[in-house]
């Protein structure tokens, strides 16, 4: 089920004015910050139905921008998000796109630090409840209110094995995993929702294992 | 796990609990949490919902202008007249209306289940509690009940106007209300799901046409309505009236409702009350296009 706590019901405390256009928003904003590893210096953000309709009255453009700065719904800076991006040069155009998604509250942000880049399509569920439905052209499904490990591998026998043998070692809990691969045989990538932050430790064990290309993590 | 309001309700009942009750070993069951912990974080939630009101009392405007200043006015009313509408019913609207003044003001709110409709709950909540004078962990509760039929609309149709229209933002926040009165005047588990279902009802093709896409107008003013009518279907439910459509049948039935209602009236701004010639001189004065 998509929605299972109470809290995602009564809650979040957010700064107003709409939970799936501004908090959602946020939200969707941090988890490409996450993604990402390190504060982004430039985005381009891709705005589709109702966000792209409404995201100037909604602050979504201002949302977006905090989530990129690490604000969390409730920062009471989140209003003045994109003049402290400018201030901090941080580089942020929006792209009202008028292409059909599946979901009326997609974005699809492309960002990087100079070093990194990264592209990653979000959908605000309502209530403030996010998904992330696709990173760097992988498909997945990924909440971003559960601490998760995303582990680029090459698609061979035993990665997944290898990963997760390490993870019940150290017994972490798997709320939720998936994989996904371009091609048979080609790079593919492994999003596993935990129950508690992994440490970082293990994900040095992680990334040694057999087949492991690349980790990211997402902490709650 | 329960997935339907037939589910919540007969487990409530076989096992003699609250539907707060319920809710609240659920959440210790999915978090590994103590009863403690999940207490702790519902209060925190009910202290920015205080504070959202209280702020509210005081009197906030919106950056627009749209909106701010009817909860004040509909308290120095009360404090003249004796409403016709009943003391309850008209804190509750202006309670809840201010919260929402307070949301399209950029101030802090908790969203039940949205920022849009985060004015019903609460807005009612501090009202019947001058009635009903319940004790803090009573209040708590009350948001447990309250989430707990929220969480069976969120699975089974949708929360949001973007989604499902206003009717699943207001609509779903009216009848959670409605459902968290009952239990807090001492109904039964049946009861909360009659009233939840006789305000859905009265909500359903509810649509969301937010002039200049802002969360400001009619939104401040469907929390006033959504809060009247959850008063309204508690004490229905209190007398013994029931939904002739079950409950789950009233979510369904919301649920394609929503499906069918074209883009326009799904918050983007386009629709209704947006697309009145006053809707679209206000949205100019603004936003300048």
């Amino acid at each position: 089920m998509k929605f299972n706590s109470v809290f995602d019901i009564i809650g979040p405390v957010m700064v107003g004015p709409s939970s799936s256009h501004t908090a959602g928003a946020a939200r969707i904003g941090l988890a490409a910050r996450n993604l990402l590893g390190s504060e982004p210096t430039w985005a381009k953000i891709h705005l589709y139905g109702s966000f792209a309709k409404t995201y100037q009255g909604h602050g979504t453009d201002f949302a977006l921008a905090g989530g990129l700065l690490g604000f969390d719904t409730d920062d009471t800076r989140m209003s003045k998000a994109l003049d402290i991006a400018r201030e901090k040069g941080m580089q942020i155009e929006f792209i009202e796109d008028s292409a059909k998604t599946n979901h009326p509250n997609t974005v699809r942000i492309i960002t990087g630090d100079g070093k990194e880049r990264l592209e990653i399509i979000g959908i605000s569920i309502g209530g403030g409840k996010v998904e992330i439905t696709e990173l760097n052209g992988f498909e997945l499904r990924l909440s971003g209110n559960h601490p998760a490990i995303l582990i680029m591998h090459n698609d061979r026998f035993g990665a997944i094995a290898s990963v997760t043998k390490i993870l019940a070692k150290h017994e972490i809990n798997i709320g939720h995993m998936e994989v996904n691969r371009k091609d048979v045989g080609k790079e593919a990538l492994m999003v596993i929702e935990t129950d508690q932050n992994v440490d970082d430790d293990v994900l040095l064990e992680l990334e040694k294992a057999d087949h492991i290309i690349q980790i990211a993590k997402i902490v709650s | 796990m329960f997935r339907t309001v037939r589910e919540l309700v007969e487990i409530a009942e076989k096992e003699n609990l609250l539907i707060s009750e319920v809710m609240i070993r659920q959440e210790m069951d999915i978090k590994n949490k103590t009863r403690e912990e999940v207490f702790n974080e519902m209060e925190r939630n009910l202290q920015v919902m205080e504070k959202a009101v209280a702020d509210s009392l005081k009197g906030v405007h919106s950056v627009t202008g749209l909106t701010g200043g009817d909860a004040v006015k509909i308290q120095d009313y009360m404090k003249k007249h004796t409403p016709l509408s009943g003391y309850v019913m008209l804190d509750a609207v202006s309670k809840a209306m201010g919260t929402n003044e307070v949301n399209a003001a950029m101030g802090v709110i908790c969203a039940t289940p949205t920022a849009g409709s985060a004015g019903v709950v609460p807005g009612t909540l501090f009202a019947v509690k001058e009635q009903l004078n319940p004790t803090r962990e009573q209040m708590i509760r009350y948001l447990f009940t309250a989430g707990a039929f929220g969480l069976v609309v969120a699975n089974n149709a949708f929360i949001s106007g973007a989604a499902g229209g206003c009717q699943a933002e207001v609509g779903s926040a009216g009848a959670m209300a409605s459902a968290a009165i009952v239990e807090m005047a001492g109904g039964t588990p049946s009861e909360s799901a009659e009233a939840f279902a006789m305000t859905l009802k009265n909500m359903l093709g509810l649509v969301c046409d937010p002039v200049a896409g802002l969360v400001e107008v009619p939104c401040v003013k469907r929390n006033a309505g959504g809060s009247a009518l959850a008063v309204v279907s508690a004490d229905m439910a209190l007398a013994g009236v029931k939904s002739r459509i079950p409950c789950d049948e009233v979510i369904g039935a919301m649920y394609r409702i929503g499906q069918q209602m074209p883009s326009s009236l799904r918050e983007t701004g386009e629709g209704g009350l947006a697309d009145t010639p006053t809707g679209r001189f206000l949205k100019e004065k603004i936003f300048g296009v």
